[in-house]
């Protein structure tokens, strides 16, 4: 009301002065302009974006729900038939029931307890859906998503527990779908709630631990064995990503006795299990899990990063951003499950991998020939053939990752003395790990210069002995040599699939699904980065630029054939040769397909995320998995499908990693 | 504001300036300098072309935006006096500080109405929907699509299942009813204060069900009692073996006992399965004897609210304005509703009164100054005043449905009404003769008995799906085999409670809040398109203190349950060992005296009694909360009585 006063005295005045006015007009001028005053402008402009919103909004409403499909269909012509619509004119009805497992990262995340500055935020979601949380209260909000750093479990006062049913993982955020595609297409023929469940699950936990505090793993076996039940068929599983370990930590969960498991017997997966269709399955992890523990980066920090320096370095805004991930990250147990497993038998050595000749330009005109192709034909003239050396997963400087393993001089690090703590106060609020290591122990690392999936592990226990000491009480990273040791009854061994056996049931089929076609994080060139304060001693040397056609290398990052996460040699290994037949990990040698799904992009924006994508996550709207899972989950077998499809070099790979089976 | 706006106005209009000029020479010295300023300012905009005109559209701008910012400035500073504000403090924060802490795994069964529903698969009217609540949430779609929202919510006539091709399912999880539109809390209240003492989804669970079908075709469709089964099953066992503590509310209490029955006749629990999962049910505003708010519905889809309404604004409810016929399309979606007749009055006459007998029948109306003491002798006042009808002397609440004499003979107009100029919405009034109604009218009164018949010649249909599903009467003889069958498993009155000596049964309710119980009818007046022949006769008023009011008999109760169908059972039905309760299942009753909020900042009220507001009652929510925490009912003081629950219940003679 005061700009009403306002108004109302500017006009009064302005009366006032127009009485003398006869004689004097320029006077009145200036005066007669107050009219618009700056308040008035302010509640003018409010109201015309108030209104214009209004009517936008409006309008939008009132649109039909079909109009954008119409205006695409007009751009790009028929859209064809969901598989949903098309399946369902062939005849195909609900059938087995259908439990989805969601990967890490997918599932929303919900406060149940939290400290004073939560308030209000009781049952909202803190991960997943709009975010609104990180930026209104970051602290926070990171303060509540981390775990104790001792335990692995809720920090003292803090309760953060999934969400639960289908909303825990259908859209991560509005309008980024993961699970809603493939739910809405199996509802067309016939599924609703009672014959699908979502086995939402705290992604941040270790697996074992997700049972310890929720319950959760009896969770889907008591909803599993209800559903079987009253549907008279076994269920169908479609885990994704992470989930594709959980579900295998599951498995031998359900089946061991008591105390430690689910007490099922020995049969519970026979009786209760028809498939499972891993969805870009890391089973054997993923090099991106390294550098996220390593130096809380992807490559798209490290491209960002490269793009404006500045941004993310803490002496600018002070945001600290990436120390603060860090920290948050280094909590949660569940990331040290995607540390690639196997060591070098399975991701190479200093100069071999199974990759190696692998040309990402190659493999679509002609898939048998790339034997001598390389990445770098550059007219290098002392090496013949310069393989990408996959094999050295972290190396430092791009000379490192090119050398030839003789050239390269390594001082072991793994005895090196850790210097003191040099930050202490400082950096209080953003501690990490790295701040216990001092400059020395930061020296030795580097001077390792290249590291195998072997030496990672080592690595990862000198720079965060923390986490690696909670994470070790709960996975396993390596081969078994004898299966039957009774030490690989313990649940550390379960999500590993080169340290279990599947359970025997020779009925049940495993799908790998997985999009291909995508470069993928496999190997990494780092730099030793200037001390500062509170800071991350590696980053990513972005600067490691190959210009060559086949740019294997970019950014620092040495790239695969995969699905944008996972690289076919994880997701697809398993599934193409140590489980294939009878093998000592598949003893009952239940049948295994690999299904691979050739990346497209969407050709127009109007596509959105695309119905071919074969990205890790895009995947879910690709039309021709989700027809492969419909099909399956009405009652089709794995030969009904048409058994393997494979684009990429899955085989090949496979055959040169040595594992007795 | 309108003044200013009047000013402003008067400023812009465009008078020439030559007749400017020649007001100037006319004006009078009083006027003069309001004109001036009028010339000038518009002297001022024609030499001045870059000052901005102040136009009409500008002022709307203004003004809304004005209006935005007070607004959001008073958003503003409410959030900040709400922060500030130091609130009571919950329960549960209070309890959590005593040490009471979660032990007993926690479930809540919500009642009619206050689930959700949302769509799976529909008709193509329905497009952009999936996965969307239909019920519960916004309603946004009732008003963007009504009749496709109608089509959809409705089942099918015949079986009382899905229509072809239609697929609408309960919300599952917490969500399902936590709120039943936005701000509108059913069970968030008691969900928050539950976790507050350290509970979580692993040890509390809503049994959310479609309670649109009849209980057993809930599990016929979706499974839902095996769900049920199952997930009690798995909280037992994964909270360290600790029996579960079942919270229904309003219809979900007779849900739980056709659970009860089931999960030891039919769904695989075997006898004692009861015994060693439950600890307590603890009923909140429980329905076990029916209401007499669903006779009404079901008869012509009105209640107080609506009959109210209708005496306000005669005509707005009326087919012929609007032609939206909205109480026609209620009713023929409704009636589709097998969970109604759940509700209707279940032990007839020697419950609920006969033509001249209510347990009742002393009852004193008299809701300003009422007191909770026994008042035996206000029966005189309540006589005089009675002029249009016929009940006279203490309020035959008995007579459920009475018909007034106003409507004095059926004129031929309306036998001959025309069905098709009156649109597309049919109610099963269409197939019943005008002679049928006439006789009805003219039977005057029906009690909780005869009251069946009536429903069965005006509803045919449903009273024939659902008489499959539900049973109203007394049980003479409960070892007679007949009673195995599920249609008897919701009534307390025909069933044995299980086997389960240490369970403990509580019925908590709200009381102090006038509540329907019977109805004076009429005649609809014949109109071309009246569809439903009866209305509630409004014009019917009982004296200043009378408990009639509006075509409605109130009584004691929580504004949908009389305190007879909520206490009955606990208090005398179920009390000690008797043939309904063999094992002799401790019975509680806490009742919560209604107090209405005392501002609006209080929203709600923490001591409502009402229906469902007594779920933000900060005394039951402590209530539930001790025994989930391991309380027994001795510890929680036993009874709490405020109303003449008791001494209703010794009137009432049945045979126990």
């Amino acid at each position: 009301m005061p700009s009403l006063r306002r108004r109302r005295a500017a006009a009064e005045e302005s009366a006032r002065a127009s009485d003398p006015d006869e004689k004097r007009p320029e006077l009145r001028k200036p005066k007669k302009q107050r009219k618009w005053s700056c308040l008035d402008n302010c509640c003018w402009f409010i109201g015309c974006v108030c209104v214009v919103w209004w009517a936008l909004l409006f309008s939008y409403n009132m649109m039909p729900s079909s109009f954008p499909q119409y205006v695409t269909e007009a751009i790009t012509g028929p859209m064809p038939d969901p598989p949903g619509v098309k399946l369902k004119k062939e005849g195909l009805q609900a059938k087995h029931p259908v439990v989805f497992v969601p990967g890490i990262v997918t599932g929303g995340l919900e406060l149940w307890e939290g400290h004073s500055c939560a308030e209000g935020l009781f049952r909202k979601r803190l991960w997943g859906g709009t975010f609104g949380e990180v930026y209104k209260r970051p602290l926070c909000w990171v303060e509540h998503m981390s775990l104790d750093n001792e335990t692995g479990l809720d920090p003292p006062g803090v309760r953060v527990r999934p969400v639960t049913g289908l909303v825990a993982a259908d859209y991560f955020a509005p309008g980024y779908f993961v699970w809603a595609v493939l739910i809405a297409n199996l509802a067309r023929i016939g599924y609703e709630e009672k014959a699908m469940y979502m086995a939402a699950y705290d992604w941040r936990l270790s697996f074992q631990n997700t049972e310890v505090r929720d319950g959760a793993l009896s969770r889907i076996k008591s909803n599993i064995e209800l559903m079987v039940a009253t549907s008279g068929h076994r269920a169908v599983i479609i885990p994704h990503s992470m989930g594709v370990l959980y579900f295998l930590h599951f498995m031998k969960w359900v089946e061991a006795p008591a105390p430690m498991g689910g007490g099922g017997g020995p049969d519970w997966c026979a009786k209760h299990i028809k498939a499972v269709m891993n969805i870009g399955g890391p089973l054997l992890g993923v090099p991106k899990a390294v550098s996220g523990l390593f130096s809380a980066e992807g490559r798209d920090i490290a491209v960002a990063r490269a793009i404006a320096p500045g941004v993310l370095d803490k002496d600018l805004f002070r945001i600290q951003t990436l120390q603060h991930i860090m920290r948050m990250t280094r909590t949660w147990d569940s990331t040290m499950s995607m540390i690639p497993k196997g060591g070098e038998t399975i991701w190479g050595g200093l100069d071999w991998s199974p990759e190696q000749g692998y040309a990402a330009s190659k493999r679509k005109h002609n898939t048998s020939e790339p034997e001598n192709s390389t990445c770098t034909e550059d007219g290098n003239v002392k090496q013949k053939l310069k393989y990408a050396h996959y094999g050295r997963i972290i190396s430092f400087g791009k000379d490192v990752a090119e050398a030839h393993s003789s050239e390269i001089q390594r001082i072991d690090f793994r005895d090196a003395v850790k210097g003191n703590n040099f930050a202490n106060n400082t950096c209080r609020d953003v501690w990490t790990e790295y701040h216990d290591m001092g400059i020395s122990g930061i020296t030795a690392v580097a001077e390792y210069k290249a590291y195998t999936a072997g030496d990672l592990l080592d690595l990862l226990n000198y720079i965060a002995p923390k986490m690696m000491e909670r994470g070790s009480a709960h996975f396993s990273y390596g081969i078994a040599d004898n299966l039957d040791d009774p030490k690989y009854s313990h649940y550390k061994y379960w999500s590993n699939p080169l340290e279990t056996r599947l359970p025997n049931a020779p009925d049940m089929e495993i799908f790998s699904m997985y999009g291909i076609g995508i470069p993928t994080e496999r190997a990494y060139v780092y730099k030793q980065v200037p001390a500062a304060d509170c800071y991350i001693p590696f980053q990513i040397d972005t600067s490691a630029v190959e210009e060559n056609v086949d740019r294997c290398i970019k950014d620092g990052v040495f790239t695969v054939d995969g699905d944008e996460t996972v690289p076919v040699l994880s997701a697809g290994y398993m599934s193409a040769k140590a489980w294939r037949g009878k093998t000592r990990f598949n003893p009952s040698g239940m049948k295994t397909y690999v299904r691979e799904c050739d990346h497209a992009p969407p050709s127009t924006l109007l596509e959105g995320r695309g119905t071919q994508s074969g990205a890790h996550v895009d995947i879910m709207g690709n039309f021709a998995l989700i027809e492969d899972v419909m099909r399956v989950a009405a009652g089709a077998t794995g030969e009904e499908l048409g058994g393997d499809r494979v684009y990429s070099d899955i085989f090949k790979w496979s055959e040169r990693i040595e594992l007795p089976l | 504001m309108a003044v200013i706006l009047r000013f402003r106005k008067l400023c812009f209009q465009e008078p020439s300036p030559s007749s400017c000029n020649e007001h100037k020479r006319q004006v009078t010295k009083r006027d003069g300098e309001k004109m001036k300023e009028n010339c000038g300012s518009e002297e001022d905009g024609l030499r001045r072309k870059g000052v901005k005109e102040w136009r009409c559209v500008d002022s709307c701008c203004w003004m809304i935006g004005l209006m935005c910012t007070a607004w959001w400035l008073l958003l503003f500073l409410h959030h900040c006096m709400l922060a500030s504000l130091p609130g009571a403090e919950p329960p549960g924060a209070r309890l959590g500080r005593q040490g009471v802490a979660a032990l007993h795994p926690v479930v809540l069964v919500p009642g009619i109405v206050t689930g959700g529903l949302e769509l799976w698969e529909g008709r193509p009217c329905s497009d952009g929907l999936f996965r969307q609540r239909l019920w519960a949430g916004s309603f946004a779609e009732i008003f963007k699509r009504p009749m496709c929202w109608l089509e959809h919510l409705s089942l099918d006539n015949e079986t009382g299942l899905d229509p072809a091709g239609i697929r609408v399912r309960a919300s599952s999880g917490l969500v399902a009813a936590d709120y039943f539109a936005p701000g509108y809390f059913v069970w968030a209240n008691l969900i928050e204060n539950l976790a507050r003492i350290g509970y979580e989804e692993k040890n509390m669970h809503m049994a959310a069900y479609d309670w649109r079908l009849s209980f057993q075709n809930t599990e016929l469709r979706d499974q839902t009692l095996s769900r049920l089964k199952s997930k009690i099953e798995l909280m037992y066992v994964s909270n360290g073996y600790k029996k579960v503590v079942v919270v229904p509310h309003s219809m979900g209490a007779n849900y739980f006992l056709h659970f009860m029955k089931w999960v030891e006749a039919a769904g695989g629990g075997g006898r004692g399965w009861c015994a060693k999962h439950i600890k307590s049910i603890m009923n909140i505003g429980p329905v076990f004897l029916g209401v007499p708010k669903s006779v009404s519905s079901i008869l012509s889809a009105e209640s107080k609210d609506v009959a109210f309404l209708r005496a306000m604004a005669p005509g707005l409810l009326d087919s012929e304005i609007f032609r939206l016929q909205a109480l026609e399309h209620v009713m023929r979606v409704s009636r589709t509703w097998d969970s109604l007749v759940s509700l209707l009055p279940k032990g007839g006459e020697a419950v609920w009164g006969n033509l001249d007998w209510s347990p009742e029948e002393d009852h004193v109306c008299d809701w300003g100054t009422r007191k909770y003491q026994p008042q035996l002798k206000a029966k005189g006042n309540e006589t005089d005043g009675r002029h249009s009808f016929q009940v006279q002397e203490p309020a035959k609440f008995g007579r459920i449905v009475s018909f007034s004499k106003t409507v004095s003979s059926p004129d031929a107009t309306t036998s001959s009404k025309s069905n098709a100029s009156c649109g597309k919405v049919k109610t099963e009034y269409d197939e019943v003769s005008q002679e049928t109604i006439w006789k009805i009218s003219e039977e005057r009164a029906y009690s909780a008995d005869t009251l069946l018949d009536l429903l069965r010649s005006v509803a045919p249909k449903m009273m024939k799906r659902a008489e499959a599903h539900f049973s109203h009467g007394i049980a003479d003889n409960l070892s007679d085999p007949k009673y195995n069958h599920y249609k008897y498993w919701s009534n307390p009155l025909e069933t044995e409670l299980p086997e389960a000596p240490d369970m403990e049964i509580y019925s908590l309710y709200g009381v102090g809040i006038p509540t329907e119980r019977s109805y004076v009818y009429k005649l609809s007046p014949p109109g071309k398109c009246r569809s439903i022949p009866l209305q509630i006769d409004s014009s019917a008023d009982g004296s200043q203190n009378g408990c009639l009011k509006g075509g409605v008999y109130f009584v004691d109760g929580d504004e949908s349950v009389p305190v007879l169908s909520a206490g009955f059972m606990c208090a005398k039905g179920w009390k000690g060992k008797t043939r309904f309760n063999p094992s002799g299942s401790a019975t509680y009753i806490r009742e919560y005296k209604h107090i209405a909020p005392a501002n609006l900042l209080h929203g709600r009220g923490l001591e409502s009694g009402a229906h469902v507001d007594i779920m933000g009652n900060v005394a039951l929510i402590e209530d539930v909360l001790r025994v989930a925490a391991g309380a027994s009912g001795v510890e929680l003081g036993g009874d709490r009585i405020y109303s003449d629950i008791m001494k209703l219940s010794e009137k009432i003679k049945i045979h126990l």
